[in-house]
């Protein structure tokens, strides 16, 4: 009993003792930070996926806060919370929520297995990286997917997938968050981060070749061979480059007219949800893979 | 016997064209020179469509100090100046000839007579390096490095020996061996040459104990050379690695990047570099051939050709007997560096050593298993990294702890992936990290 | 013809998993021998149950818990761990004992880590030591030799280890004179676990192994040497330890050293690491064999030397290429 009694005493006094000590220490050595900061990050979805271009969420809130005493909330988004959080965020801050346009990945290649031939097999780790490394790959296009999925080992929000029949990685609009991963995480810089559109709709050349043009063409039946039809057709509106062979659609010029689409002889250029237009003329028959909206345009 | 002192493997030897005498290629109806046939700036084209050129008339000009001219090595008419699929695996720059005839610039001297240092007094260091640099000689083992950069030591670096390189450990290939055997004077001149060129009175040509006939050969010819010293070494690979051969010979390890060779006084070339040097100053003749080995299990008959630059590599695959069957892998170089190809339409290069015709079996990897961390690896590299490690950190994508453990060492010989028992694919994500870390000690470097 | 690319190396020296898992069980063939010869029955069951059952929770847990679709007991190291856990037991454990401890074995010792290649510690010892202190009594009773086709019932007698314990809580020399002769107990004709008793079966598989180049000397000779070397600065202190020579063959010390601390997954990757992990382990089989509560102490040193090993590999780093030129 006398053996109890002196056990928990020793016991019960180490523990007050260490108590005490814990908390003058916590109390001298506090780190004052601005309570702002955690309130901003307590709104935050906590994904710490360094989508905002801040090293995770808390880093996030304090450049939030930082840019609140600067004045304005401009540049600072949060794509995985989006418009909702932001507006939770400019709140708290005392500050006017800053509409941005959403954005999501877009896949920049339709290469499949039926349009681009391949013409080795790769035998090696199954990583884009390493198979960029063997020069142009396994097909005739050394811009295109390489398909080993680097980009959707990278995606924390399972926003991207592959599709075995096609190659080619599938996003996920509903998910994606346009955190930027993916893109990074692809070695020839196929996936883009562009605007969602109005009604999410865009009109985008799903093309990565800069080859010239009799090369890209032997390669690939959906690739872009430069040869500039559909910046003639956008003259009006000049939203679309021709540079290295390649046509870009500039999302914010571009009004989704959709006569590029028509133009292109190779079905390179495609809409994404809009709705299915009344089959015109004989066009190509390539497929998106990508567009689950989109009716492919009929040939007659 | 000497040897290097960390790690190395046995890989299977296979020299079936140890005994096939070195002979011509035919020459190809059409030649493609690439610009990239060196390490450094590409090459400028100096002509243009329809030009009429002979052998060893000047396609390019050399694109900076790093970098090496290209010679003609057919005569004829340039068709185009196209980007072409070259041995890298992408499409490159190059000059393309339309074959007519076998006409040679009147200044190259094609007798067969051999011409010593000796019998050429006025030949000076400066001379010497300056006729290197003009013919385009660049490291013929494979790395292609212009030969006038290491004959000119940066300042602080004074060359105290040459060593010359005819180990030739990858296995399958023996255009170093037939090559000592049929022309050990002229390579002997060459050595004297660079040794000229750095100006140091030693010599030493190392040379792996598998060809035992080269090194009677060579000690043989070498007795009027008292400073040019022949020292066979043992067989492992990879002997014939600038770094392990340095090691064997002299015993001086060259430190991490960014030392080099010349920092523990030493100046390596390879044994066909020596050559061509020999045809270079003695000659005039500048870089327009080399001997490449042509072989493989399936091949019918395995040779060393001597073939011009830019003949197409299926011109040189039916002149042994025309692709197997049974082909799976076309290697541009031997089985432990050398590059898988896409094609056999991809023109030969100063940097082509070999042509290995793999077949189905031997070609294919097998399926990885997990790591069960046995060391072999550790033991194997002659680098003293640890593989699984950096492999692990590359695919983590951890580049401090990568560069931490020193992966900018590694010399890409592939011992690690030799040895892995369960078939990992090392070497392929140290690469990876290997070409990260590179980049990000670069821009390091260029912002401070 | 599609031409296969891959980057290089485009060979392989031919060396597997199998190929190493298997050489190791070809290793211990002398002292399967041994067991069988001396344990008769006993040594049969018990190492059939523990072999069968590890293969089967392996592929079972692999197939139905972790859901893949490999065929992972192929390459041998279900097998091995069951062999090595048999040469772990006495020849008179229950069945159903063996099967616990095979399911723990490869269950918690091996597959909750994720499978071949990702545990800290040597499943077939975290089967014997999690038997060991769950069914002590069972565990601490060792059949004698040569009793042919006894099984559970065969007779039990002290092995040279509880003698020499003995010798050392008695305090009294002469208790070592019961030890069996140094050429009984180099040949196995004595009591113990299945695999441990023949000294000289199993230095021949560890020679055949570092002939093999499966492992390399440092483990086996720096724990083998440290003990020896410990054991005789002991032995000439004070006549109640026994000699090194008798130290050296008894009990798992030959065992743990040539089959158990050298498991490549659990031991350091660099030479250097593995003689500070082979002296470490002989200093505590040491220390545990004469100041600690168990008899033996090979498996105990074994696990936690395991738990230093992550630590012994990033201090112990191989010689870089051109390192000392640095210096």
């Amino acid at each position: 009993m006398n053996v109890i009694l002196i056990a928990v005493t020793v016991l019960g006094a180490i523990g007050l003792v260490s108590a005490l000590v814990l908390y003058f220490i916590s109390h001298k050595f506090a780190v004052h930070e601005d309570s702002r900061i955690a309130q901003v990050a307590e709104v935050l979805p906590q994904a710490n996926c360094g989508g905002c271009g801040y090293p995770g969420c808390s880093g996030f809130a304090a450049a939030c806060v930082k840019a609140a005493d600067a004045g304005s909330l401009e540049g600072k988004l949060c794509p995985v919370g989006g418009q909702p959080v932001m507006e939770q965020v400019a709140g708290i801050l005392g500050m006017a929520a800053v509409a941005t346009a959403p954005k999501v990945a877009v896949v920049r290649c339709n290469g499949t297995c039926e349009n681009r031939p391949r013409n080795a097999e790769f035998d090696g780790a199954v990583s884009c990286r390493v198979k960029n490394m063997t020069g142009v790959g396994d097909t005739g296009c050394g811009y295109g997917c390489l398909g080993c999925g680097d980009c959707v080992s990278k995606c924390q929000f399972g926003a991207i997938s592959m599709d075995a029949e096609t190659g080619l990685p599938v996003v996920d609009e509903e998910k994606c968050t346009a955190c930027g991963a993916c893109a990074k995480a692809c070695p020839r810089g196929i996936i883009e981060i562009r605007l969602k559109g109005p009604k999410g709709r865009r009109v985008v050349v799903l093309c990565n070749n800069k080859d010239k043009g009799a090369i890209a063409n032997k390669a690939c039946k959906a690739s872009c061979i430069g040869c500039g039809k559909c910046v003639k057709t956008c003259e009006k509106f000049e939203a679309i480059t021709l540079e290295n062979n390649l046509a870009y659609i500039d999302a914010e010029k571009c009004k989704m007219c959709r006569k590029c689409e028509e133009a292109c002889p190779k079905g390179a250029i495609h809409g994404f949800n809009f709705p299915p237009r009344k089959p015109k003329t004989e066009e190509s028959t390539i497929q998106s893979t990508q567009t689950p909206n989109v009716e492919p345009s009929k040939a007659e | 016997m000497k040897t290097f002192h960390i790690g190395g493997v046995h890989p299977a030897e296979n020299k079936l064209s140890a005994g096939s005498p070195i002979r011509e290629a035919a020459l190809p109806k059409q030649a493609i020179f690439s610009m990239f046939q060196h390490i450094g700036a590409p090459a400028k084209p100096v002509v243009q469509k329809g030009d009429v050129v002979k052998v060893g008339s000047l396609l390019a000009e050399a694109g900076g100090f790093v970098s090496a001219p290209v010679y003609s090595s057919v005569s004829g008419k340039v068709n185009k100046i196209d980007a072409v699929m070259d041995a890298s695996g992408t499409r490159r720059m190059a000059v393309i000839i339309d074959v007519e005839g076998d006409e040679w610039e009147e200044s190259i001297d094609r007798s067969k007579d051999l011409v010593r240092l000796s019998d050429r007094p006025e030949l000076d260091s400066k001379t010497i390096v300056e006729k290197i640099k003009n013919a385009g000689i660049v490291g013929l083992g494979g790395a292609t490095f212009p030969c006038h950069v290491k004959l000119t030591p940066p300042p602080g670096n004074k060359a105290e020996c040459v060593i010359i390189n005819a180990v030739e450990c990858e296995p399958y290939l023996t255009a170093d061996h037939r090559l000592m055997l049929e022309h050990p004077e002229e390579i002997l001149v060459g050595v004297d040459l660079i040794m000229k060129a750095v100006d140091v009175t030693k010599g030493y040509i190392g040379i792996e104990n598998n060809k035992p006939d080269a090194i009677k050969l060579m000690a043989e010819k070498a007795k009027q050379y008292p400073n040019i010293e022949i020292v066979p070494l043992k067989v492992k690979y990879p002997q014939g690695g600038e770094k392990q051969l340095i090691d064997a010979v002299i015993g001086r390890q060259v430190p991490a990047p960014p030392a080099i060779p010349i920092s523990v006084g030493a100046v390596v070339q390879n044994v066909g570099t020596a050559y061509a040097i020999y045809e270079a100053v003695m000659k005039n003749k500048p870089l327009i051939d080399r001997i490449i080995t042509v072989t493989g299990k399936s091949v019918k008959n395995p040779s060393n050709l001597l073939a011009r630059l830019g003949t197409p590599f299926q011109q040189l695959i039916d002149e042994c007997g025309g692709l197997p069957e049974d082909t799976g892998k076309i290697i541009g170089g031997g089985p432990m560096m050398g590059k898988a190809l896409l094609s056999l339409d991809i023109p030969m290069t100063k940097g082509s050593s070999g042509l290995l015709i793999m077949n189905q079996k031997e070609a294919r990897r097998s399926e990885p298993q997990p790591c069960i961390r046995c060391a072999k690896c550790v033991s194997a590299c002659p680098m003293g990294l640890e593989p699984y490690l950096l492999s692990k950190l590359s695919a983590m994508e951890e580049w401090e702890a990568a560069e931490k453990n020193d992966i900018v060492s590694c010399i890409e010989c592939g011992s690690c992936q030799f040895t892995c028992p369960s078939n990992r694919p090392l070497l392929d994500m140290i690469r990876v990290g290997k070409t990260t870390v590179m980049g990000i000690i670069r821009s390091r470097a260029s912002k401070s | 013809m599609k031409p296969i690319i891959s980057l290089s190396p485009h060979v392989h020296g031919g060396d597997s998993v199998q190929k190493n898992m298997y050489g190791v069980c070809v290793a211990l063939l002398p002292a399967l021998a041994a067991s069988l010869w001396f344990f008769g029955l006993g040594a049969a069951i018990v190492l059939a149950v523990s072999v069968a059952s590890c293969v089967v929770f392996e592929w079972a847990i692999t197939k139905f818990i972790l859901g893949r679709n490999t065929c992972t007991i192929c390459d041998g190291s279900a097998v091995l761990t069951g062999l090595l856990l048999g040469f772990n037991l006495p020849s008179n454990l229950p069945i159903w004992i063996i099967i616990i401890g095979a399911l723990f074995a490869i269950g918690v010792g091996k597959m909750t880590f994720g499978g071949l290649g990702q545990n800290p510690f040597n499943p077939a010892l975290v089967g014997r030591v999690f038997l060991l202190i769950s069914f002590p009594v069972q565990m601490t009773t060792w059949p004698e030799v040569h009793q042919g086709l006894a099984y559970t019932d065969a007779t039990t007698a002290a092995t040279p280890l509880s003698i020499m314990q003995n010798a050392i809580t008695s305090g009294d020399p002469t208790v070592l004179s019961n030890l069996p002769s140094f050429q009984d107990m180099l040949l196995g004709v004595t009591g113990g676990s299945l695999g441990e008793v023949s000294a000289i079966c199993l230095l021949a598989g560890c020679l055949f192994m570092i002939w093999r180049k499966i492992i390399t000397w440092h483990i086996p000779v720096s724990i083998l040497g440290t003990v020896a070397i410990l054991s005789a600065v002991l032995h000439a202190s004070n006549p109640v330890y026994a000699m090194p020579t008798q130290v050296l063959c008894s009990g798992g010390l030959m065992l743990g050293a040539c089959f158990m601390a050298t498991d490549y997954v659990t031991s350091p990757m660099t030479g250097k690491g593995q003689l500070i992990y082979g002296v470490c382990i002989g200093l505590l089989t040491v220390i545990i064999r004469n100041w600690g509560a168990y008899p033996e102490g090979m498996s105990f040193a074994i696990l936690i030397m395991n738990a230093f090993t992550p630590l012994i590999n990033t201090y112990c780093k191989p010689n870089r290429f051109g390192e000392e030129v640095k210096k």
